[in-house]
């Protein structure tokens, strides 16, 4: 039948077209283990760097990376929890609730570098926060406001509304209710979206890139107003920059990037699956 | 005897679309007062508006007055969180909150800053036991409610507004999905139960209100038909539409 | 009894509720906020930005040629190349997405959906400086040698990794378009002795067309706004892409160029604000594709239907 063996050429294709997606994401990630396994050591992970990079470890950046997420996560999470609530509690439909989710959605499309040039104009000039850890943790934390809002929200959504029904007919306030009730249920949704909403700051070249990294900077920052190496910032410069960088080194260097965003990947597939199997309704 | 709650000339509508048409009923108190009547006739309305749990929906439209103990119950300045402590609600399907049964029942008190352990354990005592459930359960208190039984949840969830203390305790549906053995439990409870309360509640068949009535009031379309004794209204009804609607010609 | 109500209020004199009022307070405050941060965005965009069309004339910067050491500020060659790239990948990404959301919604069997949605998500945590990385060091040497080019870093190969970062956003997008689809639809269209085949492409995928084209729009979102990833692997040569060959040749894009020239201007001159100015095209490209995108959703829930 003519039609049949379109429909199995055609299911063919399509499976082709999987295929071709998904190898060359095993072909990247597999390249970089791979090449970079042989470099990292300890030494690696927790020496200073040496030789202008070309040899020593990448501790500052790796640190940096973690102090700058954690940033983010401080200034991030209460405003867009604090935001997903009121959207998703307080909210009514009106022209200003459209706005604000408008908002949110051309605030999560705005380019990285655009948020790089924002951070610089406010934070880093008319702030006067100089180029620093604080400049550079809210300039991500606003580019990662969007994300954890809509996660968070719809986290919050998924909480059924009977719950909320039965807080107020048993003398509970609005907040009584979130606080006691729908926020916990809807915590590992919440937390899924936190993590993956910080993933992405920690991966991000261009918003760090005029706020606060710096290349050689053989030491551990000292103060949220001093400036820190980074690991993404790190790895663009000595593959782009440095003439006779070490091959090793530089998939070393995307090797634990890679793998610090990866888990945290995990991190939040893990906790969004098992917290599916658990809930109570 | 003057009436626990009086609605007066009350009439309600959902985006123009009127679910209550000048209701006026007095509910006498300790004793159980049976809304029914077939779908849709505004019964489970006029119960959330003794609440104002309908406060939570827009888009609504009110006139007349609701009186509890001779007050407006809609007056400005009233605290509704306090209002609920005093009227408790039931409803048709049993909503376990997320936790254990002690969690549950305790939900409310705690709410009302009621901290003292032993009076906690005085409140879980006393509520699952007016529920009717406390030997079901008494070894399972810190178990979540949602391995309970359909019967047990219910009867859960009516302890739940038991333990706040309401002088008033609204039904709605109680025991539409449950087995007979558990509606005849919920049902027996409620016997017990009118003795502390004032009791309001939307049977879920003509038999179930014919059972547990004292007083019953009928309702048709958002209209309130009448309103007599339990044992006169099914044996002897005054207006014709009550009539047929107990004799089944409609339902 | 008395109810609990007596030990503690009675029905008028409310406990003083500040907490709650505080925190519903703040609740709102927050929640209004996003708006004030996209307005914060665009403020001190046009602050830096805006004064470049006081310091040159719109000749010159919307002329041809970019050389900012010679006072030249022609933004079309960044332009342009911005717009070749991002076509180049939606090309590339589209067929590419929308055949692999069809597949895993309407085709594959469920071991393979086990693999197909974790590996999407791997790719869409992947950094782009790494995707750059991988695309500079492995990728445009691999183009070099096929096309015997003098170089791999083209706006092609630029395209190429562009449209495999796009990807999961067209492959999420497009796959809740299908999934809005109604069952009846898929059996109307096996009950009328249609195969499975043919109500895909004839009923199913065009009943969700317009949120194809939200997938669409959203990748080319993606794609136009990507800095890291076409920075180091298009070349950076900021020519006029007009000819077909050029597709094969350096090119550089806006992003690019903000990013890689913004760490060598003096502050406050004129370079400087020509960046701030590209800043702003990119911010309003992407809020103009970003509102369209938006507003096909708002459109497509109001309207309750599938169009």
């Amino acid at each position: 039948m003519n039609r049949y063996w379109v429909q199995r050429i055609g299911f063919a294709l399509l499976g082709l077209v999987a295929l071709i997606v998904v190898l060359p994401i095993l072909l990247v990630v597999g390249t970089i283990v791979v090449r970079g396994v042989g470099a990292i050591d300890w030494e690696f992970l927790t020496g200073m760097p040496r030789d202008g990079m070309k040899a020593g470890g990448i501790f500052p950046a790796i640190v940096g990376t973690l102090v700058l997420t954690l940033g983010t996560a401080l200034a991030a999470i209460p405003v867009g929890v604090g935001g997903a609530i009121y959207l998703s509690e307080y909210a009514r439909d009106t022209w200003l609730t459209r706005a604000i989710r408008l908002a949110i959605i051309n605030l999560a499309g705005i380019p990285s570098v655009v948020y790089g040039l924002f951070g610089l104009g406010l934070f880093v000039l008319f702030l006067q926060l100089g180029t620093s850890i604080l400049a550079g943790s809210l300039t991500l934390a606003i580019m990662t406001l969007p994300i954890i809002i809509s996660a968070a929200e719809e986290a919050l959504r998924a909480v059924p509304t009977e719950f909320r029904t039965v807080s107020a007919s048993l003398g509970g306030t609005r907040w009584q209710g979130i606080r006691h009730i729908v926020l916990p249920q809807a915590l590992p949704g919440i937390i899924t979206g936190v993590i993956l909403g910080l993933l992405r700051a920690a991966g991000e070249t261009a918003p760090i890139l005029f706020t606060v990294a710096a290349f050689f900077l053989p030491r551990l920052p000292r103060s949220p107003l001093d400036q820190t190496m980074a690991l993404p910032y790190h790895l663009y410069v000595i593959s782009t920059q440095v003439p006779h960088m070490p091959v090793g080194i530089q998939y070393g260097t995307a090797l634990v990037l890679l793998m610090l965003v990866l888990s945290m990947n995990v991190v939040a597939t893990v906790i969004r699956g098992y917290y599916r199997r658990r809930r109570e309704w | 005897m003057t009436a626990k709650i009086s609605i007066q000339s009350v009439s309600y509508a959902y985006d123009g679309k009127p679910a209550l048409r000048d209701v006026t009923l007095d509910v006498p108190p300790n004793a159980v007062t049976v809304l029914f009547g077939p779908a849709g006739g505004g019964k489970t309305t006029l119960l959330r508006l003794i609440n104002r749990l309908n406060d939570l929906v827009e888009g609504t439209q009110m006139s007349g007055r609701i009186l509890l103990d001779g007050q407006d119950i809609y007056a400005p300045g009233i605290d509704v969180t306090s209002l609920r402590r005093q009227v408790g609600m039931v409803f048709a399907l049993p909503l376990p909150l997320p936790g254990t049964v002690r969690e549950n029942v305790l939900y409310g008190p705690k709410l009302a800053d009621v901290r003292d352990r032993v009076r906690q354990d005085e409140i879980l005592l006393r509520s699952l036991t007016r529920a009717a459930l406390w030997d079901e359960v008494k070894d399972r208190l810190d178990e979540p409610a949602s391995e309970l039984s359909g019967g047990q949840q219910q009867r859960l969830c009516i302890a739940r507004s038991l333990a706040l203390e309401p002088e008033v305790l609204l039904l709605d549906e109680p025991t539409s999905g449950l087995d007979p053995i558990s509606t005849g439990k919920v049902e027996e409870s409620l016997f017990g139960l009118k003795q502390d309360c004032t009791i309001v509640i939307v049977p879920h068949s003509v038999q179930q209100a014919a059972r547990v009535s004292d007083y019953a009031a009928f309702f048709l379309m958002g209209e309130l038909v009448e309103h007599q004794p339990g044992d006169e209204i099914f044996t002897t009804p005054r207006d014709q539409r009550t009539d047929d609607y107990v004799t089944g010609r409609f339902g | 009894m008395a109810s609990m109500l007596t030990e503690m209020e009675t029905l008028t004199e409310s406990r003083p509720r500040w907490t709650e009022f505080i925190i519903e307070t703040l609740i709102r405050v927050v929640g209004f906020s996003s708006v004030g941060f996209l307005v914060l965005v665009f403020l001190f965009l046009m602050r830096e930005g805006v004064p470049i069309f006081f310091e040159v004339q719109p000749g010159n910067l919307f002329g041809t040629r970019w050389y900012p050491t010679f006072d030249l500020f022609g933004t079309l060659p960044l332009l342009l190349g911005s717009i070749l790239v991002t076509v180049l990948a939606m090309v590339i990404a589209l067929p590419l997405g929308v055949s692999t959301a069809v597949f895993v919604r309407e085709v594959a069997p469920g071991w393979a959906r086990e693999i197909l949605k974790p590996m999407v998500e791997v790719l869409a945590g992947i950094p782009s400086v790494v995707l750059g990385f991988f695309g500079m060091t492995l990728v445009a040497p691999v183009v070099r040698e096929t096309l015997g080019a003098p170089t791999g870093l083209t706006a092609f190969t630029g395209a190429l990794i562009l449209a495999y970062m796009a990807l999961p956003t067209i492959i999420s997008v497009a796959e809740d378009a299908l999934d809005a689809v109604p069952k009846s639809y898929r059996d109307a269209g096996l009950a009328m002795g249609a195969t499975q085949w043919q109500t895909i492409w004839l009923v199913v995928v065009p009943a969700a067309r317009s949120g194809i084209v939200t997938a669409m729009m959203l990748g080319m979102g993606r794609a136009i706004g990507e800095t890291m990833a076409v920075m180091m692997v298009t070349g950076n040569a900021a020519r006029l892409p007009f000819s077909l060959d050029s597709i094969f040749r350096p090119v550089r894009t806006m992003t690019a160029t903000v990013a890689a020239e913004m760490g060598e201007v003096a502050q406050g001159g004129v370079h400087y604000h020509a960046l701030f100015g590209i800043g702003i095209m990119l911010f309003l490209l992407t809020f103009v594709i970003n509102l369209a995108a938006a507003s096909t959703i708002f459109r497509k829930r109001r309207r309750g239907g599938l169009r």
